[in-house]
């Protein structure tokens, strides 16, 4: 028996349209290895060397958007990795975050005499296990990434190893994530004994040919229940939310930023991957579950956000909200999933995790220079007179939370616009209209930390925030990004629209 | 001029940035001159434009300016585009000129205040803001200067923020017109979802050519009404407009008076053919909530004694009657009506300002009398206000109000009648104010301590860069109604019906045509009954007041405005402000009417499910595992065995 299995075809392994990849992959084992066994390296270089690192990922799969244009999707590796301009966008988006994290992070390690390779080498192995979310084409690999990256962000929430709240953080956040990846991989399991297969075209394929037989279809419906679970833990959609506002609370800021930013982004690349791409005969069994978690999420992130009193904690609330703003977009895509030609859902959920990821950094980032000032203290009272004490913060948080709420001329306006009119364009009429009340409850939440910044005044004892070259590089970035793609949306919005047909 | 359109809100923008980079540098008055030299400047370009398309024949009258493609994704298309056409250009032109008059006027009021350059900050900001909302080509852009007045008025409300109210006064103008603004918002999707654009000539001519179902017509009209309620502060949204003259008077005077409230008005007769597509219905649900507001806003007023509150009430009154004109369909009187009120309300509350202003800070009426004797031009340039809104001929404001109550006579006369009776109290509640203020016994030397002046306490008369702008909007209120003279005999042909002309291709499909009714075959009775009840309300006034020979009713249902706002706060948030005061601090950040109501329950509710939020990994497991059970329940047995 085995020895008739003794040719084995090695499938072809395309090096360059891995080459995102492997550049994150390269950049983590540069640090590990030679940042173990050389002495510590000058100042902010090991932080330069990841920032270095996820812009030539970014920039790498930016190269290769134009190719996939060109010649059309295809898979990679035996079939294993999707190579399309869905993937390059979530790699984008991944390398984008990545990079202003890296930014962040350098002076608040830095500044806290912790400075040291292992912090920015989990980055890289994260944003590589999201890059591999975003362009799976197997649930397989599917799951390798998403413990890749939970696994690295389970070690990043605790790595403030001083403080008990981050290692409770990261503790919390490993019990939990544990729980619900083993809900994901019995899911993987039910729908392979559905279908016979883990690949996504070959799971489609066998939806297409097979006849339903009693009892066979319960098993992939009960599979696709438990991926849900899984993903929905990760993006934070309630009720799977319940790890958010403390996790949040209790991992470094920057950290933080990074869970909001790249985590949720690969997550929701996961669930259009698994739930538009892979099952979209069970469409309209997946949509009214999703409708469900949108408009719990809508409602209890912003709804909470509003009594809470730590900023930290508020803008988790808050990402729970957003959450649920993306989950109206790819209830939008449920529509038509398996069309020929695809609505505007799919486009306009890319376009709010990009927009998302880079607004939730700057606004964690300005966080995280007031917190530090403070002595770790991150109460709405922390944030009292920053207007006076540094007026150019105080005007880059306001950027940031005007487009968390969605105003426009904001890059956060043409996200919620996205979402929202893709559903009415699929006729979803309730929930754009829930999303939109939601949107007015959490104006509020925004509206608080403003007053606090501008209008009261400070206490006479706090300590004027330092502004680090780095970071205020970051900071001034996404700002920059979050401006311009208010005023000029257009370009963006054509290249999302280009992302109309998946490799599988 | 037309393809330079996008000068008007560009030069106001430059001095809002000029303000920003410099204002601290330029400081008082400079600031104060760049920036209404700024408004001034937009002034001379929309003339310029007005008069170019002034020579174009009627069915030509419109030039659209696309400055950049905004949003072009596949089927949606909207571009960043300017509309030049007779509503679009006469909104222009009184914004800006009665922009630039109470810019002027400012640059005295505020003077020698601390945050002076801030103060002109925002008002440049607004202007700018306000003209891109009247001159956007299509549902988008307006939105966008839409949402910046409503950000600027927030602003500016609560600019002495120090004071309590002032900032609670600003939270509940912001809130409130969130309410308004999903109404635009969702007006919008829902115009894109029918006819895949936003933009106003599709949106029109889809209303005109039929194509729109009459049902989608009628929701967007509704819901593009809701945002105007907001914006227009008519019932049941005008909570907020009488507490937003905690601002400083300008703004009141620019934003809450002339210009960005009239805003609602504007839009609706904006997509007039709209209105006119939608069921029967839909206008009369308009001209119901106008006149109602009209006279419930006019009744509070006769109980007011702020002299700011006064004329805040009156501005909900006449944006009553602008309503109520377009629910009758006559827009040209709309229109007139928005003009003439933007001059004579404009200068009711820089005259106020300027008494203010004299009597150091002194806002009870019932502290003043007398005025007249030490502010001449003032109380000259108010009582000609006075006039202009009382109705009597040949003041502005009876021309334009005659013309409405003409359309409301033609089409309901059980709205007429509320229209007759809301001008008598008009009138009545305006003469009652210019002889608390103006004439009457001075009653402020009793109180002359409290001013905090030593020895003799006199008004003065305001600075003549102060007086300048009351003196011009004086001119404006006596002759403003020559722009739209109705059809007598005596009246010269060429000077009849300016506005209508003027205003044809906009409004032509959605006007009413009363031509041969009872109402058009008597005008003369008409204008008759309408004089007369501007009298008889300013007789009423005088012999109460000033003459004393009957008692004034002024009852405290009435100076608490009908108990509506207490209603409002018991109904939406229970037992009331003091225990909400008790319950945490951040109840104090939200206080007063619906945003208290709607915190509480917001709050309320949230504490509930706060408490699931216990820090405890095996309460969140189980709240996940209750996710997971409900999740396969609906995969396994609904969607499964079912």
């Amino acid at each position: 028996m085995i020895a008739q299995d003794d040719v084995f075809l090695a499938p072809d392994v395309e090096w360059y349209h891995l080459s995102p990849i492997i550049a994150l992959v390269s950049g983590a084992l540069l640090l590990l290895v030679v940042g173990a066994l050389t002495p510590r390296w000058p100042r902010g270089l090991y932080a330069y060397v990841a920032a270095l690192t996820a812009a030539v990922a970014g920039a790498l799969a930016l190269l290769q958007w134009n190719d996939v244009t060109d010649n059309g999707v295809s898979t990679l590796v035996g079939g294993a990795l999707a190579f399309d301009t869905f993937a390059q966008m979530i790699t984008i988006t991944i390398c984008a975050a990545t990079f202003l994290v890296a930014l962040v992070t350098d002076d608040e390690l830095r500044r806290a005499g912790k400075d040291g390779p292992e912090v920015y080498a989990l980055f890289l192995i994260a944003a590589t296990g999201g890059v591999v979310m975003g362009s799976a084409n197997d649930l397989i690999l599917l799951f390798l990434g998403l413990e890749t990256l939970s696994l690295a962000l389970y070690v990043l929430a605790a790595s403030d190893r001083e403080r008990p709240t981050s290692r409770e953080s990261g503790i919390k956040y490993f019990v939990l994530g544990g729980f619900a990846s083993a809900f994901f991989l019995y899911g993987i399991a039910l729908v392979y004994g559905g279908t016979q297969s883990t690949n996504i075209g070959e799971i489609i394929t066998s939806f297409q040919t097979s006849v339903l037989l009693d009892g066979k279809d319960t098993l992939v419906l009960a599979g696709i229940a438990l991926l849900i679970v899984g993903l929905g833990f990760k993006v934070a959609a309630v009720p799977f939310h319940v790890w958010t506002p403390d996790v949040y609370q209790g991992a470094p800021t920057n950290v933080t930023a990074f869970m909001a930013s790249v985590g949720k982004a690969a997550a929701f690349a996961a669930i259009l991957r698994v739930l538009v791409i892979a099952l979209p005969f069970h469409r309209d069994d997946w949509r009214p579950a999703i409708w469900v978690l949108a408009v719990l999420s809508l409602v209890v992130g912003s709804v909470l956000a509003v009594v809470q009193t730590d900023v930290k904690r508020m803008l988790a609330y808050s990402s729970i909200s957003h959450a649920g703003f993306i989950l109206v977009g790819v209830e939008a895509a449920g529509h038509d999933a398996g069309e020929r030609v695809l609505g505007d859902g799919m486009p306009s959920v890319l376009t709010y995790l990009l927009l998302y990821s880079v607004l939730t950094v700057g606004s964690f980032a300005v966080v995280a220079l007031v917190a530090r000032s403070n002595g770790g203290d991150t109460s709405l009272d922390a944030f009292k007179g920053l207007a006076a004490r540094r007026p150019t913060l105080a005007l880059a948080l306001t950027i940031f939370l005007l487009a968390q709420a969605g105003v426009p001329l904001t890059s956060g306006f043409i996200a919620k616009w996205g979402v929202i009119q893709a559903a009415v364009a699929e006729q979803s009429y309730a929930i754009a209209i829930i999303a939109m009340v939601a949107a007015v409850i959490a104006a509020y939440l925004y509206l608080r930390i403003m007053v606090s910044t501008w209008l009261e005044a400070g206490d006479d004892s706090t300590v004027r925030e330092a502004v680090p070259m780095s970071t205020g590089l970051a900071i001034t970035a996404a700002a920059a990004f979050t401006i311009l793609i208010g005023v000029w949306p257009g370009w963006l919005l054509d290249a999302a629209q280009s992302v109309t047909t998946y490799a599988r | 001029m037309l393809e330079v359109i996008w000068l008007i809100p560009a030069f106001p923008l430059a001095g809002f940035l000029l303000i920003l980079l410099f204002g601290r540098r330029l400081g008082d008055p400079k600031a104060g001159y760049l920036a209404a030299t700024m408004v001034l400047a937009s002034f001379v370009v929309a003339v310029g434009a007005f008069f170019d398309l002034r020579t174009m024949p009627a069915e030509e009258r419109q030039h659209v300016e696309v400055l950049f493609s905004w949003v072009p994704v596949s089927s949606l298309h909207i571009d960043m585009a300017f509309l030049a056409d007779p509503l679009s250009l006469t909104m222009c032109l009184f914004v800006t000129g009665v922009g630039f008059l109470i810019h002027l006027y400012a640059v005295g009021y505020m003077h020698g205040d601390p945050k002076f350059s801030k103060f002109f900050l925002y008002m440049n900001l607004f202007v700018t803001s306000m003209v891109v909302l009247v001159l956007g080509e299509n549902l988008l852009v307006t939105f966008l200067g839409w949402e910046g007045v409503g950000t600027c008025s927030y602003f500016l409300i609560s600019f002495w923020h120090t004071r309590d109210s002032a900032a609670t006064a600003g939270k509940k103008a912001f809130i409130t017109n969130r309410v308004g603004d999903w109404g635009v918002m969702l007006a919008m999707f829902w115009s894109f979802q029918a006819i895949g654009s936003v933009s106003y000539s599709a949106l029109n001519g889809a209303a005109e050519s039929g194509a729109l179902a009459r049902s989608t017509a009628t929701a967007i009209a509704m819901l593009l009404f809701v945002g105007a309620v907001g914006k227009s502060a008519q019932l049941p949204l005008y909570l907020w407009l009488p507490d937003a003259m905690e601002g400083p008077t300008p703004v009141s005077a620019l934003i809450h008076a002339a210009t960005m409230v009239t805003a609602g008005v504007f839009l609706m007769t904006r997509v007039s053919p709209v209105l006119e597509a939608s069921a029967v219905w839909a206008p009369q649900v308009i001209a119901w909530i106008g006149a109602l507001t009209a006279l419930f806003a006019a009744s509070i007023a006769v109980a007011q004694n702020d002299i700011k509150k006064v004329l805040a009430y009156s501005t909900v009154s006449q944006l009553g009657y602008m309503f109520l004109a377009i629910g009758s369909g006559a827009y040209v009187a709309a229109i007139f009506h928005m003009v003439t009120h933007a001059f004579f309300k404009a200068l009711l509350f820089l005259g106020a300002g300027s008494v203010i202003h004299g009597m150091h800070h002194e806002q009870d009426m019932r502290r003043m009398g007398q005025i007249r004797r030490y502010m001449p031009i003032t109380a000259g340039t108010f009582i000609v206000g006075w006039l202009a809104i009382a109705g009597v001929p040949p003041f502005a404001g009876f021309w334009s109000k005659d013309e409405i109550l003409l359309f409301v006579l033609a089409d309901n006369i059980a709205l007429y009648v509320i229209g007759i009776v809301t001008a008598l109290l008009t009138a009545y509640y305006m003469t009652r104010q210019v002889i608390m203020v103006f004439f009457g016994e001075a009653k402020w030397e009793s109180h002359a301590e409290e001013h905090g002046a030593h020895g003799e306490f006199k008004p003065h008369e305001s600075p003549p860069i102060m007086l300048i702008p009351l003196v011009v909007l004086a001119g404006l209120a006596i002759v403003g109604g020559l722009i739209q003279l109705p059809s007598f005999g005596w009246v010269p042909s060429g000077a009849q019906h300016q506005l209508e002309n003027w205003t044809e291709p906009v409004i032509e499909f959605a006007e009413a045509d009363i031509a041969g009714t009872w109402a058009d075959g008597h005008k003369l009775i008409l204008i008759g009954i309408a004089v007369a009840s501007g009298l008889i309300g300013i007789a009423l006034a005088w012999l109460v007041y000033q003459r004393k020979r009957f008692r004034p009713v002024e009852p405290q249902l009435l100076e608490e405005g009908w108990k509506y706002d207490q209603t409002v706060s018991a109904f939406m948030g229970g037992p009331g402000r003091k225990a909400f005061e008790a319950v945490a601090w951040f109840d104090s950040a939200v206080v007063d009417g619906a945003v208290h109501g709607v915190a509480r329950l917001v709050r309320g509710s949230a504490g509930e499910i706060r408490k699931a939020q216990t820090g405890n990994v095996r309460n969140y497991a189980g709240i996940v595992g209750v996710g997971v059970v409900l999740l396969l329940a609906w995969f396994v047995i609904f969607r499964g065995v079912m």
